[in-house]
């Protein structure tokens, strides 16, 4: 909550309709505010010097290992939702009404069954007796070693990340006026010319929205690394629920979820400015 | 689409293949569910309801989904009422400090959930609020908030605003024209963004798992723990009933929106 300057404006705060917002904000500190400051001073106070948690962290060699490929495993489970999105959504944007119910039912479903149950089903799709494997064997390929492995996690969470890609894109992608694309190619234009010059760059903003959100959810994912990943596997949030509940040292893993807060919060800083132009670009389309 | 004529078929195809991927986990729970042993090979064999009954007569499961069920009812309630005031709020103080608290409203959806989780925790631990009623609402309710917060000012960002000065300036008060104008307005907005808070509640795990008490646990927690102890199907049957029940909610939404539709 930002501090007002002066008493007149404080009160001129708290009679006008900003009072209709205190609720919300109190509940916002409670549950938020405080916990992530106990989070953050616990870093700093419970070692023996204030950064030591900090320099313990960037200096045992496993936990940059499980950085890095947190941040890889966001990285690429993000390219992956943009690249199987983006047909997906223009393919929403362009057929009919009927047939674009039923692709929306297919983003929506997913979310007809708990969270962890779909986790479960991925285990049961990606264990080594699973569907897909027997599939492969059937059509003669040898097995692939799925669960308990970063592919099996970078599937299971593509998956599950992918409507927070396709819906951002959809939206951006109905709203652009198709007649552009006919202007280029009745001025002769290739259709893939016509595609990277046209029709891209004004989808853009939907793949930077959809993008970042998918980035930033995926870089906290907790459950589906857990359930399909193993020790070779594991991310950021592993790691900081082991020390804190396992090990019991909220020194440790409180710097380890300030490591991932500020990874979070600086990301969606790096991607405002972008997010801004979504406005400013999808305003102009309509 | 029919300027891109060549890779019709190729659009087509994938879509096809991603429409499966995205549906297959959902599909595959079903089947599951009504496996005879106790083991999550795929395809199951032979057919039993056994783990439906184990649901429902099984304390540890029936008791869980009791809880959840009420968790998220007052969830919906406290979310949406904080809400829909915290929206109407911020719509109408149309200056730089509306957008500001909007954005820190918001901002729950995007923090990395273990980190809150640890933090929630730690505040319980010091307030005695783990294993609790009230501890669980009020993390929920937490979690609730930005979805209410953003269906409601979608709501709000149409509504017409002369709707409220000409009801005032025909003499009704401020409450009898939130009531009779205001409020029957942005419903749809409120009924969806309640909607929202029940399923973000009856669906959280992550801060449910480090605030969760052997006496006082809710559903996803004792699908989660089921899930890492052993190979139990009634995970699929809990999976399963929670599918039908969205479906059947959803279809029936469908079928009275469409209704509504054509009638207008």
């Amino acid at each position: 909550m930002s501090e007002p300057e002066s008493s007149s404006s404080f009160s001129r705060f708290l009679s006008g309709p900003a009072l209709l917002t205190l609720p919300a904000l109190a509940i916002l500190i409670l549950v938020m505010a405080v916990p992530l400051g106990t989070v953050i001073s616990r870093s700093f106070t419970e070692g023996e010097t204030v950064l030591e948690n900090y320099i313990w962290f960037f200096n045992t060699p496993v936990n940059i290992t499980v950085l890095i490929r947190t941040f890889r495993i966001a990285a690429v489970v993000t390219l992956v939702c943009v690249i199987v999105a983006y047909p997906y959504a223009y393919a929403m944007s362009v057929v009919g009404p009927r047939l674009r119910l039923i692709l929306i039912m297919c983003v929506l479903v997913p979310f007809w069954v708990s969270g962890v149950v779909r986790t479960l089903a991925w285990v049961i799709l990606l264990q080594d007796s699973g569907v897909i494997n027997k599939t492969l064997l059937a059509l003669g390929f040898d097995k692939v070693k799925l669960i308990r492995t970063q592919l099996g996690v970078t599937i299971g969470m593509t998956q599950i990340l992918l409507p927070f890609m396709i819906m951002p894109l959809y939206a951006v992608m109905r709203g652009i006026d198709l007649r552009l694309i006919q202007a280029a190619k009745s001025l002769g234009a290739h259709p893939v010319k016509t595609f990277f010059q046209v029709y891209l760059p004004l989808s853009l903003p939907g793949v930077f929205a959809g993008a970042t959100i998918v980035f930033i959810l995926a870089l906290g994912f907790y459950i589906t690394p857990l359930l399909l990943g193993g020790q070779q596997s594991s991310m950021l949030s592993t790691l900081v629920q082991q020390q804190v509940l396992s090990l019991l040292n909220w020194g440790r893993g409180g710097a380890m979820g300030v490591v991932l807060l500020v990874a979070t919060f600086g990301f969606l800083a790096l991607a405002a400015p972008f997010m801004r132009q979504k406005y400013k670009m999808s305003g102009g389309a309509r | 689409m029919k300027h891109f004529n060549p890779g019709k078929l190729l659009l087509g195809l994938s879509v096809a293949l991603i429409a499966l991927w995205l549906l297959a986990p959902t599909i595959v729970v079903v089947p599951m569910s009504f496996a005879e042993k106790k083991s999550l090979a795929f395809p199951p064999s032979g057919f039993s309801l056994k783990w439906y009954e184990n649901f429902f007569t099984n304390p540890q499961w029936f008791n869980s989904f009791i809880t959840s069920l009420k968790v998220a009812l007052m969830v919906a309630v406290v979310a949406t009422v904080i809400g829909t005031m915290a929206a109407i709020g911020i719509e109408r103080m149309k200056s730089r400090a509306g957008g500001l608290i909007r954005m820190l409203l918001i901002t729950p959806m995007v923090v990395p959930g273990v980190v809150l989780a640890v933090g929630v925790y730690a505040v319980y631990l010091t307030t005695g609020l783990v294993g609790t009623w009230t501890g669980y609402v009020l993390a929920h309710t937490l979690l609730a908030i930005p979805f209410v917060v953003i269906a409601v000012g979608a709501n709000l960002a149409v509504f017409d605003q002369r709707l409220e000065t000409a009801a005032a300036s025909l003499g009704a008060n401020r409450l009898t024209t939130f009531f009779t104008v205001t409020l029957p307005l942005i419903l749809p907005g409120i009924l969806s963004g309640a909607l929202f808070a029940f399923v973000t509640s009856f669906d959280e795990v992550i801060v449910s798992l480090f605030i969760t008490s052997p006496q006082l646990k809710t559903l996803p927690v004792q699908i989660f723990s089921s899930m890492t102890r052993d190979a139990d199907p009634t995970v699929a049957a809990v999976g399963s009933l929670i599918f039908l029940t969205t479906t059947l909610i959803i279809g029936l939404g469908l079928i009275f929106g469409t209704r509504k539709g054509r009638k207008t």
